[in-house]
């Protein structure tokens, strides 16, 4: 009797063509232009930025006010991506950071760079990194990275308290 | 029991590749537009379910993104299924049927353009003997309608007068993809797309979206002067290995039907979710339709078939031609899984 099978490798591959649509497609196009583009709700006036759906996801209503947002804000929470992984292209220990733009009300998740993974806190004034003007794309890649400003740090029991109420 | 009505129904219009909108932008007017509709306070809408299929999108957990639709604020009580909308209102049926909440709304989703459709239908499969050969979905319907000719139970020529009609119909359906008028005899002289299947055998490949509004008992009368009321939902699933079915049958179907005692019944009015013609005759042999009821006038899959979103459709149609007077008694289906594996059966009725 031949021993069992225990075991087969099936490789699974799909291809998928994205369309962004209308809502991602204006906030990457922005990018593009070296802005940063974010949209007020018409019923919770929040201010969403990241190209989500064009969509106030608390209302369910378009945000059809469009709002430019400066490239620096603050670091709400953070996660130090110690572990290696297939297709890393950067070095670690690293930072992903969850920065708060000034005048928005929710954060982009962004890559820290330009300071030490131990030093970053919640906090963190940081500002944006930019591709150089001709390799800029609609592509989150246009923004390179964070890193800190060197302001003080920002009071961040209040600005999480901003987040949660406003 | 409590009586449970579909009290309106929206859909978007079915495209090839909506190369502009993504999933999210497609579904909000068209959730937007069942609520409006419905007259239902959105207060009182107390559960959301939603159908759709994380394969299409290609992202795990691409349904929870749908709830940027809804504008779920404040905090809403949601569940998904990953399966046709048609699943969604199953469970929404379900959960009226315990009496603590009076109405529900209920969606499916779908861009197919997103992958390569006949092979993303594939990873459905089981994995270690069907999934690993690739058989695309195509092929399979194929296979079962090879099967049907070969034990006698329809012709080529039965095939295309469904293809016909459907097409016809189609082009009175404003959200319609494919709609034309040719003959069955002009359709047999087109190539085969995969034997004995050719290409207006085939639903066309579709993006889309619906929803439709549930509402029970005098909340259904306050909203809607002639309230879709669903007398009776069942459903059934057949096993997983295609060689152990009769692929010439629907066994699934003429159980659910049982249940709803839809078998033989008088009937207005049929919509069913064939994606395939072959798959029409023989959900019609399972059913026992033979006294005569329109079927699929609104040209059905073959019209337009969003995946997630054309079985939801079919009950949204008859629902549509319940409460508009057009019909009295109407049978909805959908189905799901290669060649008919799973199938639902709705019965609708005026009053």
């Amino acid at each position: 009797m031949t021993d069992p099978v225990t075991g087969f490798t099936q490789p699974v591959r799909l291809e998928y063509d994205y369309t962004p649509g209308f809502g991602r497609s204006r906030f990457l196009r922005a990018l593009e232009q070296g802005r940063i583009q974010g949209e007020r709700c018409p019923v919770c006036h929040k201010v969403y930025v990241g190209g989500g759906s064009g969509a106030c996801a608390r209302d369910g209503v378009p945000c059809d006010e469009l709002v430019e947002l400066p490239d620096r804000g603050v670091v709400t929470t953070f996660c130090v991506v110690n572990l290696p992984f297939a297709g890393q292209t950067i070095e670690i220990p690293y930072v992903s950071a969850a920065v708060l733009l000034d005048g928005a009300d929710i954060p982009l998740l962004s890559l820290m760079q330009e300071v030490a993974a131990d030093e970053v806190r919640m906090g963190m004034r940081v500002e944006a990194v930019w591709a150089p003007e001709d390799e800029r794309k609609p592509s989150m890649d246009t923004i390179r990275y964070f890193r800190p400003t060197g302001e003080p740090d920002a009071p961040i029991d209040d600005v999480l308290r901003r987040m949660r109420d406003a | 029991m409590r009586d449970v009505a579909v009290v309106s129904f929206a859909q978007s219009p079915s495209v090839r590749r909506n190369r502009t909108q993504n999933e999210v932008e497609i579904l909000m007017p068209v959730v937007s537009e069942a609520v409006e509709r419905s007259g239902v306070p959105k207060e009182r809408i107390g559960f959301t379910c939603s159908g759709s299929c994380d394969y299409l999108a290609g992202q795990p957990f691409a349904f929870v993104w749908g709830l940027e639709a809804i504008g779920a604020w404040p905090p809403i009580r949601e569940s998904h299924v990953e399966a046709d909308g048609a699943w969604a209102l199953y469970e929404a049926w379900v959960l009226l049927q315990e009496g603590e909440i009076d109405a529900a709304l209920v969606y499916g989703f779908g861009k197919s353009s997103p992958g390569s459709l006949r092979d993303v239908l594939a990873v459905q499969l089981d994995p270690y003997y069907y999934a690993p050969l690739w058989p695309d979905a195509v092929s399979l319907a194929a296979l079962q309608a090879r099967a049907c000719l070969d034990a006698g139970k329809f012709t080529e020529n039965d095939m295309a007068e469904v293809a016909s009609r459907s097409r016809r119909d189609a082009m009175n359906n404003s959200n319609a993809q494919v709609a034309k008028d040719v003959p069955a005899e002009t359709l047999l002289n087109e190539p085969y797309l995969a034997s004995p299947l050719r290409k207006d055998d085939c639903a066309p490949i579709s993006d889309g979206a619906a929803a439709v509004v549930l509402a029970c008992d005098d909340l259904a009368r306050e909203v809607s002067e002639r309230p879709a009321w669903i007398r009776a939902i069942d459903h059934r699933v057949e096993p997983h290995a295609l060689g152990v079915r009769d692929l010439t049958v629907s066994a699934s179907t003429r159980i659910a039907a049982g249940k709803t005692g839809a078998l033989n019944d008088k009937l207005d009015l049929v919509e069913l979710l064939a994606p395939f013609s072959s798959q029409e005759l023989i959900l019609r042999d399972a059913l026992g339709l033979t006294n005569g009821a329109r079927i699929n006038p609104s040209g059905g899959a073959l019209a337009a078939n969003p995946m997630m979103a054309a079985g939801l459709i079919r009950i949204g149609e008859a629902a549509t031609r319940i409460s508009n007077g057009e019909a009295d008694r109407a049978l909805a289906h959908a189905t799901s899984g290669p060649c008919l594996q799973q199938n639902l059966v709705a019965v609708l009725e005026g009053e």
